[in-house]
Protein backbone atom coordinates (compact mmCIF):
# COMPACT_ATOMS: atom_id res chain seq x y z
CA UNK A 1 0.00 0.00 0.00
CA UNK A 2 1.63 3.28 -0.94
CA UNK A 3 1.85 5.85 1.83
CA UNK A 4 0.84 9.46 1.11
CA UNK A 5 4.49 10.30 0.73
CA UNK A 6 5.05 7.80 -2.09
CA UNK A 7 4.29 8.36 -5.72
CA UNK A 8 1.56 6.21 -7.21
CA UNK A 9 0.37 5.90 -10.77
CA UNK A 10 -3.14 7.09 -11.51
CA UNK A 11 -5.00 6.53 -14.75
CA UNK A 12 -7.06 9.28 -16.30
CA UNK A 13 -10.53 7.76 -16.53
CA UNK A 14 -12.47 10.90 -17.37
CA UNK A 15 -11.99 14.47 -18.52
CA UNK A 16 -14.71 17.07 -18.05
CA UNK A 17 -14.81 20.65 -19.26
CA UNK A 18 -16.03 22.94 -16.49
CA UNK A 19 -15.47 26.33 -18.16
CA UNK A 20 -13.55 27.45 -21.26
CA UNK A 21 -10.33 27.46 -19.23
CA UNK A 22 -11.02 24.87 -16.55
CA UNK A 23 -11.06 21.09 -16.80
CA UNK A 24 -11.58 18.31 -14.32
CA UNK A 25 -9.65 15.08 -14.50
CA UNK A 26 -10.81 11.89 -12.83
CA UNK A 27 -7.93 9.68 -11.81
CA UNK A 28 -8.34 6.02 -11.00
CA UNK A 29 -6.03 5.02 -8.17
CA UNK A 30 -6.74 1.47 -7.11
CA UNK A 31 -4.60 1.76 -3.98
CA UNK A 32 -5.86 5.16 -2.92
CA UNK A 33 -6.23 5.25 0.85
CA UNK A 34 -8.75 8.03 0.86
CA UNK A 35 -8.48 11.67 1.79
CA UNK A 36 -10.17 14.42 3.77
CA UNK A 37 -12.01 17.23 2.02
CA UNK A 38 -9.62 20.14 1.47
CA UNK A 39 -6.48 18.11 0.97
CA UNK A 40 -4.46 18.16 -2.20
CA UNK A 41 -2.26 15.91 -4.27
CA UNK A 42 1.07 16.54 -5.93
CA UNK A 43 1.26 15.63 -9.61
CA UNK A 44 4.66 14.94 -11.16
CA UNK A 45 5.43 15.07 -14.86
CA UNK A 46 8.69 13.60 -16.14
CA UNK A 47 10.19 14.03 -19.59
CA UNK A 48 12.26 11.35 -21.28
CA UNK A 49 15.53 12.96 -20.28
CA UNK A 50 14.54 12.97 -16.63
CA UNK A 51 13.48 16.61 -16.42
CA UNK A 52 10.53 16.76 -14.07
CA UNK A 53 8.14 19.25 -12.58
CA UNK A 54 5.61 18.98 -9.80
CA UNK A 55 2.46 20.89 -9.04
CA UNK A 56 -0.11 20.67 -6.28
CA UNK A 57 -3.81 20.42 -7.08
CA UNK A 58 -6.64 20.38 -4.59
CA UNK A 59 -8.79 17.28 -4.63
CA UNK A 60 -12.23 18.25 -5.90
CA UNK A 61 -13.99 14.99 -5.12
CA UNK A 62 -15.49 13.85 -1.87
CA UNK A 63 -13.71 11.28 0.32
CA UNK A 64 -16.67 8.94 -0.01
CA UNK A 65 -15.62 7.86 -3.53
CA UNK A 66 -13.30 4.89 -3.32
CA UNK A 67 -10.34 4.22 -5.57
CA UNK A 68 -10.51 7.48 -7.47
CA UNK A 69 -10.22 11.20 -7.12
CA UNK A 70 -10.92 14.24 -9.21
CA UNK A 71 -8.75 17.31 -9.67
CA UNK A 72 -9.91 20.51 -11.32
CA UNK A 73 -7.25 22.47 -13.17
CA UNK A 74 -7.33 25.98 -14.57
CA UNK A 75 -5.30 26.37 -17.74
CA UNK A 76 -2.71 29.06 -17.15
CA UNK A 77 -1.52 30.37 -20.54
CA UNK A 78 2.20 30.51 -19.78
CA UNK A 79 2.17 27.64 -17.37
CA UNK A 80 4.30 24.58 -17.67
CA UNK A 81 1.92 21.98 -16.31
CA UNK A 82 -1.66 23.11 -16.81
CA UNK A 83 -1.37 23.58 -20.59
CA UNK A 84 0.09 20.08 -20.76
CA UNK A 85 -2.81 18.65 -18.77
CA UNK A 86 -5.36 20.48 -20.89
CA UNK A 87 -3.80 20.10 -24.32
CA UNK A 88 -2.01 16.76 -24.26
CA UNK A 89 -3.47 14.44 -21.66
CA UNK A 90 -6.22 12.06 -22.82
CA UNK A 91 -8.20 9.30 -21.14
CA UNK A 92 -6.00 6.32 -20.53
CA UNK A 93 -2.90 8.38 -19.82
CA UNK A 94 -1.17 7.77 -16.54
CA UNK A 95 0.08 10.43 -14.16
CA UNK A 96 2.24 10.20 -11.06
CA UNK A 97 0.34 11.28 -7.97
CA UNK A 98 1.40 11.72 -4.35
CA UNK A 99 -0.92 12.27 -1.45
CA UNK A 100 -3.24 13.05 0.17
CA UNK A 101 -1.39 16.03 1.52
CA UNK A 102 -2.23 18.84 3.88
CA UNK A 103 -3.91 18.45 7.22
CA UNK A 104 -4.20 22.16 7.82
CA UNK A 105 -6.98 23.01 5.40
CA UNK A 106 -9.50 20.23 5.90
CA UNK A 107 -13.13 20.02 6.92
CA UNK A 108 -15.35 17.11 7.67
CA UNK A 109 -18.83 17.01 9.11
CA UNK A 110 -17.52 15.88 12.50
CA UNK A 111 -15.85 19.30 12.87
CA UNK A 112 -19.29 20.89 12.78
CA UNK A 113 -20.23 24.41 11.81
CA UNK A 114 -21.71 26.81 11.01
CA UNK A 115 -19.50 26.81 7.93
CA UNK A 116 -18.39 29.79 5.87
CA UNK A 117 -16.57 29.07 2.62
CA UNK A 118 -15.03 31.89 0.58
CA UNK A 119 -13.61 31.17 -2.86
CA UNK A 120 -11.92 33.10 -5.64
CA UNK A 121 -11.77 31.43 -9.03
CA UNK A 122 -10.18 27.99 -8.89
CA UNK A 123 -9.96 28.42 -5.11
CA UNK A 124 -13.40 26.85 -5.09
CA UNK A 125 -11.92 23.40 -5.74
CA UNK A 126 -11.08 22.28 -2.19
CA UNK A 127 -14.27 23.91 -0.93
CA UNK A 128 -16.21 21.88 -3.49
CA UNK A 129 -14.76 18.71 -1.99
CA UNK A 130 -16.11 19.93 1.36
CA UNK A 131 -19.55 20.61 -0.10
CA UNK A 132 -19.67 17.28 -1.90
CA UNK A 133 -18.70 15.53 1.30
CA UNK A 134 -21.33 17.50 3.21
CA UNK A 135 -23.99 16.43 0.74
CA UNK A 136 -22.91 12.76 0.81
CA UNK A 137 -23.03 12.75 4.56
CA UNK A 138 -26.54 14.20 4.51
CA UNK A 139 -25.44 17.00 6.80
CA UNK A 140 -27.67 20.00 7.49
CA UNK A 141 -24.95 22.17 9.03
CA UNK A 142 -25.71 25.82 8.15
CA UNK A 143 -23.27 26.64 5.34
CA UNK A 144 -22.61 29.61 3.10
CA UNK A 145 -20.34 29.70 0.07
CA UNK A 146 -19.30 33.11 -1.23
CA UNK A 147 -17.79 32.53 -4.66
CA UNK A 148 -16.02 35.21 -6.68
CA UNK A 149 -15.53 34.74 -10.42
CA UNK A 150 -14.71 37.11 -13.24
CA UNK A 151 -17.78 36.45 -15.38
CA UNK A 152 -20.78 34.14 -15.75
CA UNK A 153 -19.00 31.68 -18.06
CA UNK A 154 -16.19 31.30 -15.55
CA UNK A 155 -18.20 30.05 -12.60
CA UNK A 156 -16.72 26.61 -12.03
CA UNK A 157 -19.27 23.95 -10.99
CA UNK A 158 -22.13 26.42 -11.45
CA UNK A 159 -24.85 23.87 -12.22
CA UNK A 160 -23.81 21.55 -9.43
CA UNK A 161 -23.59 24.37 -6.91
CA UNK A 162 -27.07 25.58 -7.82
CA UNK A 163 -28.33 22.04 -7.49
CA UNK A 164 -26.74 21.55 -4.07
CA UNK A 165 -28.10 24.89 -2.89
CA UNK A 166 -31.54 23.85 -4.05
CA UNK A 167 -31.64 20.87 -1.68
CA UNK A 168 -32.85 23.08 1.14
CA UNK A 169 -30.48 21.39 3.56
CA UNK A 170 -28.95 24.56 4.97
CA UNK A 171 -26.54 25.45 2.16
CA UNK A 172 -26.75 28.76 0.37
CA UNK A 173 -24.44 29.97 -2.37
CA UNK A 174 -23.73 33.65 -3.09
CA UNK A 175 -21.94 34.52 -6.30
CA UNK A 176 -20.09 37.68 -7.12
CA UNK A 177 -18.97 38.48 -10.64
CA UNK A 178 -16.22 41.04 -10.67
CA UNK A 179 -15.76 41.90 -14.35
CA UNK A 180 -18.84 41.00 -16.29
CA UNK A 181 -22.43 40.32 -15.31
CA UNK A 182 -25.18 38.87 -17.50
CA UNK A 183 -28.44 40.80 -18.02
CA UNK A 184 -30.76 40.40 -15.08
CA UNK A 185 -27.97 39.40 -12.73
CA UNK A 186 -29.11 39.50 -9.10
CA UNK A 187 -25.90 38.38 -7.43
CA UNK A 188 -23.06 40.61 -6.27
CA UNK A 189 -21.10 42.56 -8.87
CA UNK A 190 -17.89 43.57 -7.21
CA UNK A 191 -14.79 42.30 -5.50
CA UNK A 192 -15.25 40.77 -2.07
CA UNK A 193 -15.32 43.45 0.61
CA UNK A 194 -16.29 43.92 4.26
CA UNK A 195 -19.92 44.72 3.53
CA UNK A 196 -20.40 41.67 1.35
CA UNK A 197 -18.80 39.38 3.88
CA UNK A 198 -20.87 40.89 6.66
CA UNK A 199 -24.07 40.10 4.75
CA UNK A 200 -23.01 36.55 4.00
CA UNK A 201 -21.66 35.88 7.48
CA UNK A 202 -24.55 37.44 9.42
CA UNK A 203 -26.92 34.43 9.38
CA UNK A 204 -24.07 32.15 10.50
CA UNK A 205 -22.84 34.19 13.43
CA UNK A 206 -19.35 34.75 14.77
CA UNK A 207 -18.95 31.09 15.67
CA UNK A 208 -18.59 30.19 12.02
CA UNK A 209 -15.71 27.98 10.98
CA UNK A 210 -14.21 29.59 7.89
CA UNK A 211 -12.18 28.37 4.93
CA UNK A 212 -10.90 30.86 2.37
CA UNK A 213 -9.18 29.74 -0.82
CA UNK A 214 -8.03 31.55 -3.94
CA UNK A 215 -5.43 34.03 -5.15
CA UNK A 216 -3.35 35.41 -2.29
CA UNK A 217 -4.71 38.96 -2.61
CA UNK A 218 -8.34 37.83 -2.37
CA UNK A 219 -7.60 35.53 0.55
CA UNK A 220 -5.91 38.31 2.49
CA UNK A 221 -8.68 40.79 1.79
CA UNK A 222 -11.29 38.32 2.97
CA UNK A 223 -9.36 37.12 6.01
CA UNK A 224 -8.64 40.65 7.19
CA UNK A 225 -12.27 41.65 6.68
CA UNK A 226 -13.51 38.66 8.67
CA UNK A 227 -11.14 39.48 11.52
CA UNK A 228 -12.56 43.01 11.52
CA UNK A 229 -16.06 41.51 11.63
CA UNK A 230 -15.14 39.71 14.82
CA UNK A 231 -14.31 36.20 13.68
CA UNK A 232 -11.62 34.69 15.90
CA UNK A 233 -8.37 34.09 14.02
CA UNK A 234 -8.21 30.45 15.04
CA UNK A 235 -11.53 29.78 13.28
CA UNK A 236 -10.17 30.94 9.93
CA UNK A 237 -8.09 28.70 7.69
CA UNK A 238 -6.60 30.02 4.48
CA UNK A 239 -5.23 28.45 1.34
CA UNK A 240 -3.49 31.06 -0.75
CA UNK A 241 -2.85 30.08 -4.35
CA UNK A 242 -0.29 32.76 -5.10
CA UNK A 243 -0.82 35.37 -7.79
CA UNK A 244 -3.77 35.06 -10.15
CA UNK A 245 -2.82 33.38 -13.35
CA UNK A 246 -0.25 31.01 -11.96
CA UNK B 1 16.14 0.22 -9.09
CA UNK B 2 13.02 0.75 -11.15
CA UNK B 3 13.06 3.05 -14.14
CA UNK B 4 11.49 6.41 -13.40
CA UNK B 5 8.07 6.80 -14.94
CA UNK B 6 8.02 8.92 -18.08
CA UNK B 7 4.91 10.98 -18.70
CA UNK B 8 3.64 10.49 -22.23
CA UNK B 9 4.02 13.59 -24.35
CA UNK B 10 5.65 15.77 -21.69
CA UNK B 11 8.63 17.81 -22.76
CA UNK B 12 8.69 20.68 -20.32
CA UNK B 13 9.33 24.34 -20.75
CA UNK B 14 12.84 24.28 -22.06
CA UNK B 15 14.11 26.07 -25.08
CA UNK B 16 13.87 23.29 -27.63
CA UNK B 17 16.65 22.71 -30.12
CA UNK B 18 16.00 25.01 -33.02
CA UNK B 19 13.63 27.30 -31.09
CA UNK B 20 16.16 29.90 -30.16
CA UNK B 21 17.76 30.13 -33.59
CA UNK B 22 20.92 32.16 -33.57
CA UNK B 23 20.38 32.99 -29.89
CA UNK B 24 20.97 29.39 -28.88
CA UNK B 25 24.63 29.96 -28.14
CA UNK B 26 23.68 32.58 -25.57
CA UNK B 27 21.54 30.24 -23.51
CA UNK B 28 23.48 28.37 -20.83
CA UNK B 29 22.93 24.62 -20.47
CA UNK B 30 19.61 23.59 -18.95
CA UNK B 31 18.05 27.01 -19.29
CA UNK B 32 15.05 28.27 -21.26
CA UNK B 33 14.48 31.68 -22.75
CA UNK B 34 11.89 33.95 -21.20
CA UNK B 35 10.59 37.29 -22.45
CA UNK B 36 9.32 38.12 -18.95
CA UNK B 37 11.17 39.25 -15.87
CA UNK B 38 9.92 36.79 -13.24
CA UNK B 39 9.68 37.95 -9.65
CA UNK B 40 11.09 35.44 -7.23
CA UNK B 41 11.20 36.11 -3.55
CA UNK B 42 12.23 34.62 -0.24
CA UNK B 43 10.23 37.02 1.85
CA UNK B 44 8.46 40.35 2.17
CA UNK B 45 9.86 43.16 0.03
CA UNK B 46 12.16 45.34 2.14
CA UNK B 47 11.35 49.05 2.04
CA UNK B 48 14.14 51.28 3.26
CA UNK B 49 13.31 54.93 2.65
CA UNK B 50 15.93 56.59 0.47
CA UNK B 51 16.78 59.13 3.13
CA UNK B 52 17.79 56.27 5.41
CA UNK B 53 19.48 54.15 2.72
CA UNK B 54 23.24 53.77 2.76
CA UNK B 55 25.71 51.59 0.90
CA UNK B 56 28.79 50.46 2.77
CA UNK B 57 32.09 48.80 2.01
CA UNK B 58 33.46 47.29 5.19
CA UNK B 59 35.60 44.52 6.58
CA UNK B 60 39.18 44.10 5.38
CA UNK B 61 39.61 47.64 4.09
CA UNK B 62 41.84 50.29 5.56
CA UNK B 63 38.82 52.46 6.29
CA UNK B 64 35.19 51.53 5.78
CA UNK B 65 33.34 53.73 3.31
CA UNK B 66 29.66 54.61 3.23
CA UNK B 67 27.52 56.51 0.77
CA UNK B 68 24.09 58.01 1.20
CA UNK B 69 21.62 57.61 -1.65
CA UNK B 70 22.43 61.02 -3.09
CA UNK B 71 26.14 60.35 -2.81
CA UNK B 72 25.71 56.99 -4.48
CA UNK B 73 23.84 58.51 -7.42
CA UNK B 74 26.66 61.02 -7.83
CA UNK B 75 29.15 58.24 -8.46
CA UNK B 76 30.26 57.60 -11.99
CA UNK B 77 27.64 55.26 -13.49
CA UNK B 78 27.19 53.57 -16.82
CA UNK B 79 24.72 51.52 -18.78
CA UNK B 80 25.04 47.76 -19.02
CA UNK B 81 23.30 45.32 -21.37
CA UNK B 82 23.72 41.79 -20.13
CA UNK B 83 22.16 38.34 -20.24
CA UNK B 84 20.87 36.93 -16.97
CA UNK B 85 20.28 33.34 -15.91
CA UNK B 86 18.39 32.26 -12.81
CA UNK B 87 19.00 28.86 -11.29
CA UNK B 88 15.26 28.21 -11.60
CA UNK B 89 16.04 27.78 -15.31
CA UNK B 90 14.95 31.01 -16.95
CA UNK B 91 17.34 33.10 -18.99
CA UNK B 92 16.63 36.61 -20.17
CA UNK B 93 18.77 38.20 -22.85
CA UNK B 94 19.77 41.82 -23.31
CA UNK B 95 18.62 43.25 -20.02
CA UNK B 96 19.36 46.95 -19.75
CA UNK B 97 20.63 48.22 -16.43
CA UNK B 98 22.24 51.38 -15.17
CA UNK B 99 24.49 51.41 -12.18
CA UNK B 100 27.92 51.72 -10.64
CA UNK B 101 30.68 49.25 -11.31
CA UNK B 102 32.06 47.52 -8.24
CA UNK B 103 35.48 48.62 -9.54
CA UNK B 104 34.35 52.23 -9.12
CA UNK B 105 33.18 51.49 -5.57
CA UNK B 106 36.50 49.87 -4.70
CA UNK B 107 38.40 52.94 -5.96
CA UNK B 108 37.16 54.60 -2.81
CA UNK B 109 38.68 52.11 -0.39
CA UNK B 110 42.02 50.49 0.15
CA UNK B 111 41.67 46.72 0.19
CA UNK B 112 43.73 44.80 2.69
CA UNK B 113 45.99 42.34 0.85
CA UNK B 114 44.36 39.48 2.77
CA UNK B 115 40.88 40.32 1.48
CA UNK B 116 39.86 37.35 -0.64
CA UNK B 117 36.06 37.12 -0.46
CA UNK B 118 33.17 39.52 -0.72
CA UNK B 119 29.96 39.05 1.22
CA UNK B 120 27.09 40.99 -0.28
CA UNK B 121 24.48 41.72 2.35
CA UNK B 122 20.98 43.09 1.92
CA UNK B 123 17.97 44.49 3.69
CA UNK B 124 15.85 41.62 4.91
CA UNK B 125 18.88 39.53 5.89
CA UNK B 126 19.86 38.01 2.55
CA UNK B 127 23.53 37.36 1.89
CA UNK B 128 25.57 35.86 -0.91
CA UNK B 129 29.31 35.27 -1.23
CA UNK B 130 31.73 35.75 -4.11
CA UNK B 131 35.49 35.45 -4.47
CA UNK B 132 36.98 38.92 -4.82
CA UNK B 133 38.19 38.10 -8.32
CA UNK B 134 34.58 37.51 -9.46
CA UNK B 135 33.49 41.09 -8.81
CA UNK B 136 36.45 43.03 -10.24
CA UNK B 137 37.30 44.11 -13.76
CA UNK B 138 33.83 44.96 -14.90
CA UNK B 139 32.24 41.69 -13.79
CA UNK B 140 29.84 43.19 -11.25
CA UNK B 141 27.89 46.36 -10.67
CA UNK B 142 25.32 47.82 -8.32
CA UNK B 143 22.28 48.66 -10.43
CA UNK B 144 19.60 51.21 -9.58
CA UNK B 145 17.85 51.43 -12.92
CA UNK B 146 16.35 48.75 -15.10
CA UNK B 147 15.06 49.44 -18.61
CA UNK B 148 15.46 53.17 -18.15
CA UNK B 149 13.40 53.46 -14.96
CA UNK B 150 14.24 53.28 -11.26
CA UNK B 151 14.62 49.67 -10.20
CA UNK B 152 11.27 48.44 -8.84
CA UNK B 153 11.17 47.14 -5.26
CA UNK B 154 10.04 43.65 -6.30
CA UNK B 155 13.13 43.40 -8.49
CA UNK B 156 15.48 44.57 -5.79
CA UNK B 157 15.11 48.34 -5.80
CA UNK B 158 16.37 50.80 -4.83
CA UNK B 159 19.62 49.00 -5.70
CA UNK B 160 20.79 45.47 -6.29
CA UNK B 161 24.03 43.75 -7.12
CA UNK B 162 24.29 42.32 -10.63
CA UNK B 163 26.88 39.67 -11.46
CA UNK B 164 25.94 38.52 -14.98
CA UNK B 165 28.38 35.63 -15.16
CA UNK B 166 26.76 33.89 -12.20
CA UNK B 167 23.29 32.51 -11.52
CA UNK B 168 21.04 35.34 -10.51
CA UNK B 169 20.88 34.37 -6.83
CA UNK B 170 24.34 35.92 -6.58
CA UNK B 171 22.89 39.24 -7.75
CA UNK B 172 21.68 40.25 -4.32
CA UNK B 173 18.51 42.32 -4.29
CA UNK B 174 18.13 45.23 -1.88
CA UNK B 175 21.88 45.31 -1.39
CA UNK B 176 23.22 47.55 1.36
CA UNK B 177 26.88 46.66 1.39
CA UNK B 178 29.89 44.57 0.53
CA UNK B 179 32.04 43.14 3.28
CA UNK B 180 35.59 42.06 2.49
CA UNK B 181 36.81 38.96 4.32
CA UNK B 182 39.76 36.63 4.43
CA UNK B 183 37.50 33.63 4.86
CA UNK B 184 34.66 32.60 2.62
CA UNK B 185 31.19 32.60 4.17
CA UNK B 186 28.46 30.76 2.28
CA UNK B 187 25.39 32.94 1.93
CA UNK B 188 21.67 32.30 2.19
CA UNK B 189 21.38 29.74 -0.60
CA UNK B 190 25.00 28.60 -0.65
CA UNK B 191 24.58 27.36 2.91
CA UNK B 192 21.62 25.22 1.92
CA UNK B 193 22.97 23.10 -0.90
CA UNK B 194 23.50 25.57 -3.71
CA UNK B 195 26.85 25.83 -5.41
CA UNK B 196 29.37 28.10 -3.78
CA UNK B 197 30.41 29.69 -7.07
CA UNK B 198 27.40 29.44 -9.40
CA UNK B 199 28.89 29.70 -12.89
CA UNK B 200 25.91 29.12 -15.19
CA UNK B 201 28.05 28.05 -18.15
CA UNK B 202 29.50 25.22 -16.09
CA UNK B 203 26.01 24.55 -14.72
CA UNK B 204 27.20 25.00 -11.15
CA UNK B 205 23.74 24.89 -9.58
CA UNK B 206 24.24 22.72 -6.53
CA UNK B 207 27.18 22.01 -4.26
CA UNK B 208 29.05 19.08 -5.70
CA UNK B 209 28.12 19.91 -9.30
CA UNK C 1 -5.61 45.18 -3.67
CA UNK C 2 -3.79 48.02 -5.37
CA UNK C 3 -3.39 49.82 -2.08
CA UNK C 4 -0.43 52.14 -1.87
CA UNK C 5 2.22 50.71 0.42
CA UNK C 6 1.13 47.14 -0.27
CA UNK C 7 4.07 44.83 -0.84
CA UNK C 8 4.27 44.31 -4.63
CA UNK C 9 5.42 40.76 -4.09
CA UNK C 10 2.80 39.95 -1.43
CA UNK C 11 0.80 37.99 -3.95
CA UNK C 12 3.64 35.51 -4.20
CA UNK C 13 3.15 34.34 -0.66
CA UNK C 14 1.23 31.15 0.03
CA UNK C 15 0.50 29.13 3.16
CA UNK C 16 2.83 26.54 4.64
CA UNK C 17 0.16 24.02 3.76
CA UNK C 18 1.14 24.48 0.12
CA UNK C 19 4.48 22.80 0.73
CA UNK C 20 3.03 20.05 2.86
CA UNK C 21 4.23 17.49 0.34
CA UNK C 22 7.84 18.60 0.57
CA UNK C 23 7.63 18.71 4.36
CA UNK C 24 6.10 15.26 4.40
CA UNK C 25 9.10 14.05 2.45
CA UNK C 26 11.38 15.58 5.08
CA UNK C 27 9.59 14.63 8.27
CA UNK C 28 7.95 11.47 7.01
CA UNK C 29 4.65 12.69 8.42
CA UNK C 30 1.99 15.27 7.77
CA UNK C 31 3.30 18.22 9.82
CA UNK C 32 1.00 21.05 8.82
CA UNK C 33 -1.10 20.85 11.97
CA UNK C 34 1.89 20.51 14.27
CA UNK C 35 2.85 23.59 16.24
CA UNK C 36 6.33 25.07 16.15
CA UNK C 37 7.83 27.92 18.15
CA UNK C 38 9.43 30.75 16.21
CA UNK C 39 13.03 31.20 17.41
CA UNK C 40 12.88 34.94 16.67
CA UNK C 41 9.72 36.08 18.44
CA UNK C 42 8.62 33.07 20.45
CA UNK C 43 5.12 32.77 19.02
CA UNK C 44 3.80 29.29 18.39
CA UNK C 45 2.29 28.70 14.96
CA UNK C 46 1.03 25.67 13.11
CA UNK C 47 3.40 24.77 10.30
CA UNK C 48 0.54 24.93 7.81
CA UNK C 49 -0.08 28.55 8.80
CA UNK C 50 3.46 29.77 8.22
CA UNK C 51 3.96 32.19 5.36
CA UNK C 52 5.55 30.32 2.47
CA UNK C 53 7.66 31.78 -0.29
CA UNK C 54 8.11 29.10 -2.90
CA UNK C 55 9.16 30.90 -6.04
CA UNK C 56 12.88 30.91 -6.10
CA UNK C 57 15.80 28.64 -5.51
CA UNK C 58 14.09 27.11 -2.49
CA UNK C 59 11.25 27.21 -0.03
CA UNK C 60 11.26 29.73 2.80
CA UNK C 61 8.70 29.50 5.59
CA UNK C 62 8.34 32.60 7.73
CA UNK C 63 6.61 33.36 10.98
CA UNK C 64 3.25 35.03 10.28
CA UNK C 65 3.82 37.32 13.26
CA UNK C 66 7.41 38.56 12.98
CA UNK C 67 8.25 37.37 9.41
CA UNK C 68 11.51 35.81 10.58
CA UNK C 69 12.69 32.72 8.71
CA UNK C 70 11.50 29.58 10.48
CA UNK C 71 12.29 26.84 7.99
CA UNK C 72 14.23 26.82 4.71
CA UNK C 73 14.38 23.93 2.29
CA UNK C 74 16.03 23.20 -1.02
CA UNK C 75 14.93 20.17 -2.98
CA UNK C 76 17.65 18.91 -5.24
CA UNK C 77 17.05 15.65 -6.97
CA UNK C 78 17.08 12.88 -4.45
CA UNK C 79 17.95 15.03 -1.44
CA UNK C 80 16.30 17.89 0.39
CA UNK C 81 18.39 20.30 2.44
CA UNK C 82 16.48 21.59 5.43
CA UNK C 83 17.40 24.35 7.85
CA UNK C 84 15.07 24.67 10.81
CA UNK C 85 17.24 26.92 12.98
CA UNK C 86 14.44 29.45 12.97
CA UNK C 87 12.27 27.02 14.87
CA UNK C 88 13.05 26.69 18.55
CA UNK C 89 10.96 23.55 18.69
CA UNK C 90 8.55 21.54 16.61
CA UNK C 91 5.97 19.61 18.56
CA UNK C 92 6.15 16.50 16.42
CA UNK C 93 3.42 13.97 16.94
CA UNK C 94 3.51 10.62 15.21
CA UNK C 95 0.20 9.96 13.56
CA UNK C 96 -1.34 7.06 11.71
CA UNK C 97 -0.86 7.42 8.01
CA UNK C 98 -4.30 6.65 6.65
CA UNK C 99 -6.02 9.53 4.95
CA UNK C 100 -3.58 12.16 6.24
Amino acid sequence: MPRPIEWQLGTVTGIQTETPTVRSFTLGLPEWLGHRAGQHVDIRLTAEDGYSVERSYSIASEPELAGQLEITVERIPNGEVSPFLHDVVVEGDRLEVRGPIGGYFVWETSLGGPLLLVAGGSGVVPLMAMLRHRARAGATIPTRLLFSSRGPDEIIYRDELDRLAGHGDGLEVAYTLTRQQPPGWTGYSRRIDDRMLDEVLRPLGSGARTYICGPTALVETAANALLRLGLPADRIRTERFGPTGT
Amino acid sequence: MTEPFVTRGFVGRRTQPGEAGDLASRIPPGQYLTPDFPVLSAGPTPRTPLDKWTFAISGLVREPKQWTWDEFLALSARDWTVDISCVTKWTKLDMNWRGVSVDTLFENVELDPSAAFVIAWSDGGYTTNLPLGDVLNGQAFVAYEYDGAPLAPEHGGPARLVVPARYFWKSAKWIRGLRLQREDEPGFWESLGYHNRGDQWLEERYSGD
Amino acid sequence: MDEPGRDPAADLMVDGNAVAGTLMGVFGEEVTTMPGQCAHCGTVNMIGGLHAYVRGPGIVLRCPVCHGVVIRAVERGEATYVDAQGMRYLRFRQTTVTGG
